[in-house]
């Protein structure tokens, strides 16, 4: 076992499963974000579930933390390490005639959305935390839909918004299909997985945007 | 034709290189690019300046000598060939051709274009082999019977010729399609099984050590590869990779 | 016989080698230990024996120029490698195997020797199939064959265009255990400049470590010399540009015999010299021979208009090709041995037929074979009324999955589609028969110094038949040395390790040093290749295909004249203590310059043509090679005496047993 920690292999397969992870968290987001739009009492009520339920809360959360920690710390390293793999560079190097610019950036597309993160942490996870615990508020399961919506008042986050997702699109675009080769999955499935990545890759963003710029076309009007 | 050359030069490992200018003229395309450095050579050496050196041996893409990265990519422009099966009609009158030597920390240059391959060999030596005595004492070829498409695709990884042009392709210096084509020709045959864990396990780490970067699949290794040589592969040996350590 | 003792072993022809094994002295496991063995080169036949070599217990060390034991020139070999396994069920066995490769050889070779081939040939493909080379093999999971020139069986075992580069790597990989247990330490980027002689025996080598320039002397209790052939010499050939004689010449020059140095195989299906600047020619598998047709246009204008490009190939109707293969030899067609299918190429050309622009080519046409398989497909596919456009399609298929790899090296150098027009194929030197004279031991004349593969002159005769040379390769290395040299070093088990500094290795590395300074400061005119270009023109033109006691001593004279030319001339920049190439190409031409001459030398002593000697003087009135048994059944072993003109003959006189001696034909 102590060989799988420390080799290079075992490198790429901690990116692929905590990627994997936080793709499949990907979904859940988008789906709860989803009913934002179409109602926003049950947005409310999933939003309540997720901030209070103990599972959630004291499991869930601090995997998701470790996960995101995990996938960029690695990241990271390798990008250190793959750096330093080639200490003299090439006077000319054509990287576009053999690989996809989104494969050979995933350090610039997982960057931006590491960054993208601490906004987003910022907009919503410290807010929580200082509603929550700080400023020990009492529970309101109806706030959370107005709070979303007011966020995206601001052209500038919107826009923002937009942007990360862009590139996480990208990020996606590559990392997902990619995990299964590092886990050494390359089968008959590979080319229905790829297919499946370039959809997901597309869609969740997408669906992210949508919903980013929906709310900010229509703010709750008192 | 006339043709702009842009060429490495490095007096040995400890000095420090440069690109060297130099110009050509009546080039015809019907010469291999390395018949196009010979010329080169013989009119240095007439002006009594050191020739360029470069590694080259069979000249038609088998010995895997060759290691030219030619305008930025490892044997140049041409997909499924080496550098001295590349042709000089696949440039045009006026190019500028960049020719530097393969570039990884673990390859480091010993001359001009030459580098030291060295971390390739130790890597086989740690486990590129089967465990069965040279006596001949062994079973009758055919008492193993080794279905087609293995037989097939064992022989496709084993085509590789350790040029190193996967690792000159690939961003992060990686040398997993290499060591991936010996396990897994080993791998995917039944004489080979025996010692898969043990081997699997000793290359990667031998391969780590030599300070390789790694594998992000970009599939660069695969596109430049002159022995079409898949990611596939890499894909079965991060799977034995995996299935050994769980075993231990 | 004098010093030349073949020692052959006693008793009938089946039973010598079992016999030899029983008798010859062995060196038991623990004394191994104490014992060190150099070889020199590692392809299939240097690889395969320090692999064997380790495995029994000897310390090895292993030398070879390139920068890794894979790149020997063993890794180019396309075709296959033969074995009497008789899988086929068609009637082969060692005895013919063996008759085979004598008669391929035309009668030059020594019986014992290729019958031991024969009967290990079997094992070597059992030994490579459990080291994990992947032969090719057909649907039921069994190895499949398929068939060389020569012969009439069904025996070749191959993994794709790419035979020579499976059996390399399993030899490497066996290597690569040991240097992993530390019994091989492996000299790479290394060449050996000189052989030492302590007491009358092999006891070392001088190398030069071609990236630091630093002359090495090395120790052992024995040498093996697996350095490969000769064949570049004629500048043009199919070999690596590395290639050279040089461990096998300073072998001869420390008193190793050189055997039949005339003899040298020109392969019929190259592809041809394309101009001035060509630094070396690319073979096409014989393997293309199974189903590709050899022509030229029947009648002068015709080829004239090929020539031209005013006719293209594929317009020439049926009636007006000469398939004289087929036509001068029915019953093997297409599948002639290589001495006979070049000289019937070269016999075309000459007349006027050749088809590119210099006249010296001729075709080889896939297009009868593409319909056939076409055809056969379709009716296996169940389409029953395919046009001609489906079947070409279905048949270029199959050529492709046959040939695939040799097409598109075609196509890349010559920027034709061999699938629409004939490939364009001439002759070019490929393989040298001759090599140092050893005993059925494989020693050389010095004790202790042997010599395997191609750089020894056993096993072919003056013919090599296709898909044999790595049969003898591997041979050599597995199965035989790892017992002969025992009989030799039975005697070291308490010499303990040779001292490196003694007066012997002192002289040698002088020898070496002294040579290398002479190259230095010439005067600097010309290049080295200036040089070795010179001399191929003069063997190819002179030494070639078909010699006359005229050219040869023309040649001779000429070599001389180059010779002396080159010491005084040649240029040779750099330093000699850095990573040199052409001080290291320099030190090679000089060799091939001494050898060059020895070898006019032989071709003119030999007065008969038979397999790749062929002498104009000797011919039947068809043009087919005249052999000349009563006079010339021996094999030349030429003896150092300071210049090539010095050189001393000594003959060993063949003898048949078992064969009778026919007139070789494939009619």
């Amino acid at each position: 076992m102590s060989s799988l920690i420390k080799s290079s292999i075992a490198r790429k397969v901690v990116m692929a499963l905590s990627g994997l992870f936080l793709v499949l968290f990907l979904a859940l987001h988008v789906t709860i974000n989803l009913t934002s739009v179409i109602s926003p009492d049950t947005f409310n009520q999933w939003s309540h579930f997720m901030g209070y339920n103990v599972l959630v809360q004291y499991i869930m959360q601090p995997v998701l933390i470790i996960g995101v920690i995990v996938h960029f710390v690695m990241g990271i390293v390798l990008e250190i390490q793959n750096t330093q793999a080639r200490s003299i560079k090439y006077t000319k190097y054509k990287g576009a005639a053999n690989a996809p610019w989104v494969s050979r950036n995933m350090i610039i597309t997982g960057l931006v959305v590491l960054a993208f993160l601490g906004l987003h942490f910022y907009d919503f996870w410290i807010h929580e935390m200082t509603y929550k615990y700080i400023e020990a508020n009492p529970e309101d399961p109806t706030r959370y839909y107005a709070e979303t919506v007011e966020k995206f008042a601001p052209m500038w986050r919107t826009l923002l918004y937009i942007v990360s997702f862009g590139l996480l699109s990208l990020h996606l675009w590559h990392g997902f299909a990619s995990s299964f080769q590092s886990m050494g999955l390359n089968n008959k499935y590979t080319p229905s997985i790829k297919s499946f990545t370039k959809i997901y890759a597309i869609v969740i963003p997408l669906a992210f945007v949508f919903i980013a710029i929906y709310h900010h076309l229509n703010p709750i009007t008192h | 034709m006339k043709i702009y050359l842009k060429i490495w030069r490095q007096k040995d490992a400890s000095s420090k290189g440069k690109i060297v200018d130099y110009t050509m003229d009546g080039i015809e395309g019907d010469m291999s690019f390395l018949e196009m450095l010979d010329i080169l050579n013989e009119d240095l050496i007439s002006k009594g300046e050191v020739p360029i050196e470069f590694d080259h041996d069979c000249r038609e893409g088998i010995c895997g000598t060759c290691s030219l990265q030619i305008n930025g990519r490892p044997h140049g422009p041409d997909r499924l060939i080496t550098a001295c099966q590349l042709h000089m009609r696949s440039f045009k009158d006026g190019d500028t051709i960049v020719i530097e030597p393969f570039r990884a920390k673990a390859f480091p240059v010993i001359k001009d274009l030459i580098v030291d391959r060295n971390a390739f060999e130790r890597i086989q030596q740690a486990g590129g082999f089967i465990s069965v005595n040279t006596s001949g004492r062994t079973v009758d070829a055919n008492s193993i019977p080794i279905r087609k498409d293995n037989a097939d695709k064992a022989f496709n990884a084993a085509a590789c010729i350790g040029c190193g042009a996967c690792v000159a392709a690939c961003k992060n210096a990686s040398a997993m399609l290499f060591t991936s084509a010996k396990v897994s020709q080993f791998a995917l045959l039944p004489q080979g099984r025996i010692e898969a864990t043990e081997r699997v396990q000793n290359m990667v780490r031998q391969m780590d050590l030599e300070g390789f970067g790694n594998c992000t699949n970009t599939g660069a290794c695969e596109i430049e590869c002159p022995k079409g040589i898949s990611l596939d592969n890499i894909a079965r040996m991060n799977r034995e990779y995996l299935g050994a350590s769980i075993k231990g | 016989m004098g010093i030349l003792d073949s020692k052959i072993p006693s008793g009938p022809l089946a039973d010598k080698w079992t016999k030899h094994k029983n008798e010859i002295d062995l060196v038991n496991p623990a004394n191994k230990r104490n014992i060190d063995i150099i070889i020199v080169g590692t392809g299939l036949a240097g690889g395969s024996a320090a692999a064997s070599l380790a495995e029994l217990g000897y310390n090895v060390k292993t030398f070879c120029y390139q920068d890794s034991p894979r790149r020997a020139h063993s890794i180019a070999a396309q075709g296959g490698i033969n074995a009497s396994k008789n899988y086929q069920g068609d009637g082969d066995s060692d005895y013919r195997l063996f008759y085979d490769t004598v008669k391929g050889g035309d009668y030059r070779s020594r019986e014992a020797n290729v019958y031991r081939l024969a009967e290990v040939s079997g094992n070597i493909i059992d030994q490579c199939v459990s080291q994990g080379v992947p032969f090719a093999r057909d649907y039921g999971g069994l190895l499949d064959n398929r068939s060389f020139g020569g012969v009439l069986v069904s025996r070749t075992f191959y993994a794709k265009g790419q035979t020579g580069q499976q059996l390399l790597l399993g030899a490497y990989a066996a290597m690569n255990r040991q240097i992993h247990r530390g019994k091989i330490k492996s000299y790479t980027r290394h060449e050996m400049l000189d052989l030492v002689i302590v007491d009358g025996k092999a006891r070392g080598i001088i190398a030069r470590n071609l990236i630091t320039g630093e002359i090495e002397r090395h120790s052992a209790h024995a040498v093996v010399i697996a350095s490969g052939g000769y064949g570049n010499l004629f500048f043009l050939s199919t070999y690596c540009m590395g290639a050279n004689v040089m461990a096998a010449w300073r072998t001869h020059r420390r008193g190793a015999f050189f055997a039949n140095p005339c003899y040298t195989q020109i392969h019929p299906t190259c592809i041809p010299v394309s101009g001035e600047h060509q630094s070396k020619l690319t073979l096409m598998s014989e393997s293309l021979r199974n189903d590709g047709r050899i022509w030229v246009p029947k009648k002068l204008d015709d080829a004239k208009a090929i020539r031209e490009g005013k006719l293209k190939p594929t317009q020439l109707k049926e009636e007006d090709r000469d398939y004289y293969l087929e036509r001068r030899y029915p019953a093997f067609g297409n599948l002639v041995p290589r001495d006979v299918a070049s000289r019937a190429a070269k016999e075309r050309c000459d007349a006027g037929y050749g088809v590119n622009k210099t006249g010296e080519a001729v075709f080889l046409d896939f297009d009868a074979a593409i319909m056939r398989y076409g055809k056969e497909k379709a009716l296996t596919s169940g389409l029953k009324d395919a046009d001609n456009a489906h079947i070409r399609k279905l048949g270029e298929e199959v050529v492709e999955a046959k040939y695939g790899n040799l097409f598109q090296m075609y196509e890349k150098i010559v920027d034709e589609n061999p699938y629409k027009t004939p490939m364009m194929i001439y002759p070019a030197v490929h393989y040298t028969m001759g090599g140092l004279w050893v005993d059925y031991n494989l020693q050389t004349t010095i004790p202790g110094c042997y010599a395997a593969g191609e750089a020894n002159f056993s096993d072919h005769g003056a013919n090599r038949l296709g898909a044999s040379a790595l049969m003898q390769g591997l041979a050599d290395g597995y199965f035989v040395l790892p017992y002969t040299i025992g009989d030799f070093l039975a005697d070291d088990i308490r010499t303990g390790p040779i001292p490196t500094d003694s007066e012997e290795f002192d002289k040698a590395e002088k020898d070496v040093l002294d040579k290398i300074n002479r190259l230095m400061s010439a005067k600097g005119i010309h290049s080295v290749d200036y040089y070795h270009k010179k001399l191929g023109k003069i063997m190819w033109n002179k030494c070639g295909m078909s010699r006359n006691a005229k050219g040869l001593k023309e040649a001779i004279e000429d070599i001389a004249a180059l010779r002396k030319d080159f010491w005084e001339n040649v240029k040779v920049p750099g330093a000699a203590d850095d990573k040199n190439q052409e001080l290291e190409k320099a030190g090679r031409v000089a060799d091939f310059l001494e050898i060059g001459e020895l070898f006019a030398m032989d071709a003119l002593e030999r007065n008969e043509s038979c397999g790749g000697h062929f002498r104009e003087e000797y011919q039947t009135p068809e043009g087919e090679a005249l052999r000349d048994d009563k006079n010339f059944k021996f094999v030349s072993a030429w003896e150092y005496k300071g210049e090539p003109k010095d050189a001393k003959l000594h003959k060993e006189n063949l003898i048949y047993e078992n064969i009778e001696l026919k007139t070789r034909s494939y009619k």
